[in-house]
């Protein structure tokens, strides 16, 4: 019997969220058009366009002429440390940024070392939480341009602490990003920044849709050959539908945001409780308290991570992994390696509004035979 | 968090080959051969996967050994109990 599929790698891309849906099927018939054009159905997409950068405006508390749409979350992030650094390219060369950043923008950063910069990497600590003393130190050096904080990690959950961290650039100077890709729409979002980014896919709306937020009286030059739309901050036409529906599922889920996490945080705190008391040489990582609401991360001794996602498709589970066999470079997990955290049979375990507790509890019933079949397999019981 | 990089003074006891093999392999290695070995023994384990470097000095801190350092693919382990 094929078991019936539970989906939980939200946090790579949540399931489509029904007024995603709605609105994407109803924008497809009326959002075709180029908004920059002057007749009728240019008229109407234009008007779908400002609406659409109002809502998601107004949810993220932001000016709609401070928000642009971009091709994914990813341009988003390179878009925000390339154009920061280049717009404050008279003040200096360095990026600031923490660890554990997504690889969007530790890309955006070896470019920018490539072209002749300086990037400084601030560690974390066991739980993933940033070094605060040495992010303060890091912003206040010489030559900073620009400093990048994830607001909560995508691999293990740990919340940064941004509004400290962005006090500190505030004494030094230095303009903030901040990654919120994992935190939008599920918490409020954080003060002090001058640049955000966020990914539709993680809220539940199209995948192939970013936000780019570069607050007012900020330093940011697009880092793209000039093109005049989205305030000339992204080049190239929008995918209008896709953006309609992701703001007004940004919208419906930032709504739920707070009830939806009262309900999978506890979800995820039985997740982490059976899975160290149930298998056996487990390490679940991640700060236990200060942490995203629908996302758990452990790693089994002894187990192959790739081995791992297998057994677990095959009876219906669909996770992600940092294990280093599951990656196309076949390095383990720069963020399990900056906490120091086991990353071999690296589990992630992402949450969304369709997960049950009855999926949570069947995950839960199947994980630790799985596991002890795979040490069976391997011969390592009792190491 | 940077595990201590650095030569180990003196020579280990033991040397484990784990050269071309892929995480968990040289963790498992490691595994079934420290507790054959004295209290105070010191294993140098080879493994050039880049996952080694991670995962050795956090399966020391699992079970209670000392790690003692890395140099390139050298991994230093004491038996502590
Ligand atoms: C923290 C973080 N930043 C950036 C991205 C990139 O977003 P996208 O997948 O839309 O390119 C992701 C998702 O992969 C993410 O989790």
């Amino acid at each position: 019997m094929i078991p019936s599929p539970v989906y939980l790698d939200a946090a790579t891309a949540a399931p489509l969220h029904p007024v995603a849906r709605q609105a994407l099927l109803a924008a497809l018939d009326d959002g075709w058009a180029d908004p920059d054009r002057l007749y009728a159905s240019a008229r109407r997409a234009r008007q779908l366009l400002d609406a659409a950068r109002e809502a998601a405006a107004d949810t993220l508390g932001v000016r709609p002429d401070e928000l642009s749409f971009t091709a994914n979350g990813t341009t988003a992030a390179h878009s925000a440390v390339l154009g920061g650094l280049a717009g404050r390219r008279r003040a200096g060369t360095v990026l600031v940024h923490s660890a554990i950043e997504h690889s969007a923008v530790l890309h955006a950063a070896e470019r920018h070392v490539a072209g002749g910069g300086a990037a400084s990497e601030v560690p974390v600590d066991r739980l993933g939480r940033l070094d605060l003393d040495a992010w303060s130190r890091a912003v206040a050096g010489p030559g900073v341009a620009l400093a990048a904080l994830i607001a909560a990690s995508h691999e293990v959950g740990t919340v940064q602490p941004v509004e400290a961290a962005a006090a500190a650039c505030a004494d030094a100077g230095v303009p903030l990003y901040v990654d919120a890709a994992q935190t939008v729409a599920r918490m409020p979002v954080p003060a002090g920044w001058s640049v955000l980014t966020a990914s539709a896919r993680k809220w539940g709306g199209p995948p192939g849709v970013g936000l780019l937020v570069v607050r007012k009286g900020t330093r940011w030059e697009s880092p793209w050959p000039a093109d005049e739309r989205e305030a000339g901050r992204v080049p190239g036409t929008v995918n209008l539908p896709a953006v309609v529906a992701a703001a007004a599922s940004l919208r419906a889920a930032a709504a739920d945001a707070a009830a939806e996490a009262a309900r999978l945080a506890p979800l995820v705190d039985r997740i982490r409780a059976r899975v160290a008391a149930e298998v056996p040489d487990v390490e679940v990582v991640g700060d236990p308290e200060r942490r995203l609401p629908h996302l758990v991360t452990f790693s089994c001794l002894y187990v192959d991570g790739e081995a791992l996602l297998h057994a677990l498709d095959r009876r219906g589970f669909a996770v992600s992994s940092g294990s280093s066999c599951t990656s196309s470079t076949l390095r383990p997990s720069h963020v399990l390696e900056a906490m120091g955290v086991l990353s071999h049979g690296n589990v992630r375990v992402s949450l969304h509004r369709g997960t049950t507790e009855a999926d949570v509890e069947r995950f839960l019933a199947e994980l630790p035979g799985i596991i002890a079949d795979l040490r069976a397999q391997a011969g390592v019981v009792g190491l | 968090m940077t595990a201590p990089e650095g030569p180990v003074a003196g020579e280990p006891d033991e040397v484990l080959d784990c050269l071309g093999q892929r995480c968990p392999l040289p963790v498992i290695a490691l595994a079934r051969r420290l507790p054959e070995l004295p209290v105070g023994a010191v294993l140098r384990v080879l493994a050039d996967d880049p996952a080694a470097a991670v995962d050795i000095p956090a399966w020391c801190r699992m079970r209670g050994h000392d790690f003692l350092g890395t140099t390139g693919p050298a991994h230093h382990i004491r038996r502590a109990r």
